[in-house]
């Protein structure tokens, strides 16, 4: 445990880095559990006291996300990705062997604090798992050879920057170029004509490309931006906010927001975008920002893809030298600068007014809307919020007029996409590809032979089987953020579905009952139908408690929760009615089993301490 | 309407507090006229120690132990219609909260490391009924046609809920006297 004196120092250097500024906690935070591995109590006082904030709110962020940890969690903490399309690829099998070989329990940390190993959410690396984080940094390609090695190093106690480098290899993976990724632009092209062009200019070939978001939604690029780029800020509404952004005076300060969570279970294309094309996503921002007007703008990146973060700094730098970023860009007189803020394990940061109060230091709870980030977004002013690839798209379109963008793809959605294609198939990866392909198409190019089902969008999204595989991706039929999962004949849909329901679950932000406790429901439904309990009774009111989550949550996050059971249910009920019992009801867990602990605490074994399912 | 077959119901706490049966009184001199059309089985207001054949059986309390378990059973093997009333059998309530905590730690705590404990032991008779590890709510153990939330529900609630039944619809609880904040 570290001292009181190791503890404030650590708050102190965090806190000062980022201007003992409340609206900076997730990051100080992150810092000061770098620094001393968890985040005690104590350290909790220190930076309330350092930032003038009531503790409750340092403790409240501390718990909400899924990263920081309250207590020592392991020299080495080992956390396997959850994604169905790894669980499928053995990783129950390698999580379990490296448990044992390691004398621990799943989620638990060893008693002489060297390791804990457990799971989490999806990582973006699905195209070449099973995977794991460890100490936040990804492991990709994981097998039993793998997870051998990992449990020599870890009982040696070698420190990670001594593994072997093939370990920590993330290819990108880039099965298919088309438009974005197949024809480079020239550095800077994009922020010269926006400087060239003007705020209306570059509007106007964004309106004329019809390039929608590519975050899921596919709301209108042109007109977010030309929403926010008229937005005043009146100072209203500011009780959402606090007081301290009321500001009438000042001339309107707008923010441009890369929205870089990428946690939709499957989604991976942000990770290659990031990885390889960060200057075009750069590019992007400062674009937007010359439409809107923005002097600020942020990268929220996801926790996960943490080992991006001193190389995207580092191109950051880099633009500023060649004046494409921060003050007087180009000697235009236009200046705009980019900072990057890392997410810490949630995916409702993905939701973008959940990922605002993230960037200001709060919970990732998803705010009432209206008012509309384009509005009131970040500090309670003017934001525009854009998947990444959406910027890469603006970039180019600055760049090269929209007219040839329009062309491309089907009506309501032009250009391309960006799909990552996990699963089943001899190639996943990337692919990008016009808009209008057909599924059965990308499963050709893909090499899924045998593909029973495609998870479209994600568990948010929608399932298909055989029958739709000639169905479009395009806003018009299929919408998709691009996770593309596929699965073959010998796969069990059912078990997918609960793999989705658990991880909504675990995702729910809590803040609304309809979400919190119905996707728990909805899990532990599915929990007890794979057991080999589940009844008729269990499935009509698995379908019940869906229409009402689907229908009362606060948010997208709950409003799609059900998808996965709903759509399943409807689409393959051969898979659940196999492991259905024909009795008119069974209890939900195993009475007697649940008897067992206070037996054993009072050694009887009479009738009486038995009950029977019947 | 005297001459008709009286509708019989059977009530009972489980793990509870008793609190919802005495909101059930609350509907005061309404009783009588409640008396006019149902006569009871098993309830703490009877002496009638086990359930019988009936039209309406109200369950008040989550499951917490194996005789729980037991009475919560012959309720539903005897009763046309179930209810489970109040927060603790709709849901676990205050009971459940014991769940996040180790069943060794709470038995320790009872009986170990209390106030005024010496040598405490644990005890193992027969007789006594057996704890679960957590406690649950009463849908999880049997099938149940009515929930009737609150903490406890207002007397008027119960009264409205039961009079529904009784004229044989399904009862309908206004959105007044369903919300609590
Ligand atoms: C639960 C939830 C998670 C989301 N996750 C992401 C995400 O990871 N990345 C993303 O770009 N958009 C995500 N979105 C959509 C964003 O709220 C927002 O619509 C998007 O960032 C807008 O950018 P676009 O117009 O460029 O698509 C999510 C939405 C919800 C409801
Ligand atoms: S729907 Fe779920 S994720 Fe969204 S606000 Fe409600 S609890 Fe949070």
């Amino acid at each position: 445990m570290p001292d009181n004196n190791t503890i404030l120092l650590a708050v102190q250097t965090a806190a000062a880095r980022h201007g003992n500024d409340p609206a900076n906690l997730v990051q100080i935070l992150r810092e000061v559990q770098d620094a001393l591995g968890h985040i005690p109590e104590e350290a909790v006082d220190d930076i309330a006291r350092f930032l003038d904030i009531p503790r409750v709110r340092v403790a409240g962020v501390r718990g909400f996300y899924h990263f920081f940890h309250d207590r020592p969690h392991g020299r080495y903490e080992i956390l396997f990705s959850d994604n169905i399309i790894e669980h499928l690829q053995g990783k129950p099998e390698l999580l379990q062997q490296m448990c044992t070989r390691l004398w621990v329990e799943p989620e638990r940390m060893s008693e002489d604090g060297l390791v804990r190993v457990g799971s989490t959410s999806c990582i973006g690396m699905s195209d070449q798992g099973p995977a794991a984080l460890v100490n936040g940094v990804p492991v990709t390609r994981l097998n039993m050879e793998r997870v051998e090695t990992m449990v020599e190093l870890v009982q040696k106690g070698v420190p990670l920057s001594q593994w072997p480098a093939d370990f920590f290899q993330v290819e990108d993976n880039l099965r298919r170029a088309d438009v974005l990724l197949g024809e480079p632009l020239e550095r800077g092209a994009g922020v010269r004509a926006a400087v060239e062009k003007g705020s209306d200019g570059i509007l106007a070939e964004i309106d004329r490309s019809g390039l929608r978001g590519r975050g899921g939604a596919g709301f209108k690029t042109a007109v977010k931006w030309d929403f926010c780029r008229k937005a005043v800020d009146t100072g209203e509404e500011c009780s959402i906010v606090g007081p301290k952004v009321c500001d009438n005076t000042a001339a309107t300060v707008r923010y441009v927001v890369c929205n870089a969570d990428e946690g939709e279970p499957g989604t991976f294309k942000d990770r290659v975008l990031l990885n390889s094309h960060a200057d075009l996503v750069f590019e992007g921002m400062t674009v937007a920002a010359r439409v809107i007007g923005a002097r600020q703008g942020f990268l929220y990146l996801r926790g996960e893809y943490r080992y991006l973060f001193d190389k995207l700094n580092g191109i950051l730098a880099q633009r500023r030298r060649d004046g494409l970023l921060g003050e007087n860009i180009l000697g235009s007189g236009f200046s705009f600068d980019i900072v990057i803020h890392l997410g810490a394990g949630a995916y409702i940061c993905g939701e973008e007014s959940a990922l605002i109060e993230s960037l200001e230091g709060k919970r990732g709870t998803p705010r009432n809307r209206p008012p509309f980030p384009v509005t009131h977004g970040y500090l309670g002013k003017p934001t525009v919020v854009n998947n990444v690839e959406t910027y890469a798209l603006a970039a180019k379109i600055a760049a090269k007029g929209g007219e040839w963008f329009a062309a491309i793809g089907t009506a309501q959605s032009t250009g391309t996409k960006l799909l990552s294609i996990s699963g089943d198939c001899e190639r996943p990866g990337v692919y990008e590809y016009p808009f209008g392909v057909t599924v059965r198409q990308v499963l050709a190019d893909c090499g899924a032979q045998d593909a029973r089902a495609v998870q479209v969008g994600g568990p948010s999204g929608t399932i298909i089987g055989e029958g739709e595989f000639d169905r479009r991706l395009a806003f018009e039929d299929l919408a998709t953020g691009g996770s593309f999962m596929v699965f073959n004949r010998e796969r069990d849909i059912f078990e997918a579905a609960r793999n989705f329901s658990s991880f909504f679950a675990h995702e729910s932000c809590g803040f609304c009952t309809p979400c919190r406790v119905g996707s728990t429901l909805l899990k532990k439904g599915m929990d007890k139908i794979a057991s080999g309990h589940g009844t008729c009774a269990d499935v009509e009111e698995l379908k019940r408690i869906g229409q009402l989550t689907r229908a009362m949550s606060h948010c997208g996050l709950g409003q799609t929760a059900a998808n996965p059971v709903l759509q399943t249910l409807d689409k393959f009920w051969g898979d659940y009615e196999k492991r259905l019992i024909s009795k008119e009801f069974e209890p939900s867990f195993d009475l007697d089993k649940a008897l067992a602990v206070a037996r054993r605490i009072t050694g009887r074994d009479d009738a009486w301490a038995h009950v029977s399912a019947d | 309407m005297s001459e008709q077959k009286k509708i019989r119901v059977a009530t009972c706490s489980l793990a509870g507090c008793f609190g919802c049966h005495m909101s059930f009184l609350d509907i005061d001199e309404r009783l009588l006229q409640l008396l006019e059309h149902i006569e009871f089985d098993r309830t703490p207001l009877t002496d009638i120690k086990h359930c019988g054949p009936c039209d309406v059986g109200i369950i008040e309390g989550g499951v917490c132990n194996s005789e729980n378990v037991h009475v919560l059973k012959e309720f539903r093997k005897n009763c046309k219609v179930l209810v489970a009333i109040g927060a603790c059998a709709v849901n676990g309530g205050i009971p459940a909260v014991r769940n996040n905590i180790d069943l060794w730690e709470c038995f320790q705590e009872v009986y170990h490391y209390g106030i005024g404990l010496k040598n405490g032991q644990i005890p193992n008779d027969p007789e006594l009924p057996l704890p679960f590890d957590q406690v649950h709510p009463i849908y999880e153990v049997v099938k149940v046609d009515y929930f009737l939330p609150g903490c406890p529900p207002p007397a008027d609630a119960i009264w409205k809920f039961l009079t529904d039944l009784l004229a044989g619809k399904t009862p309908k609880l206004e959105y007044e006297t369903l919300h609590y904040d």
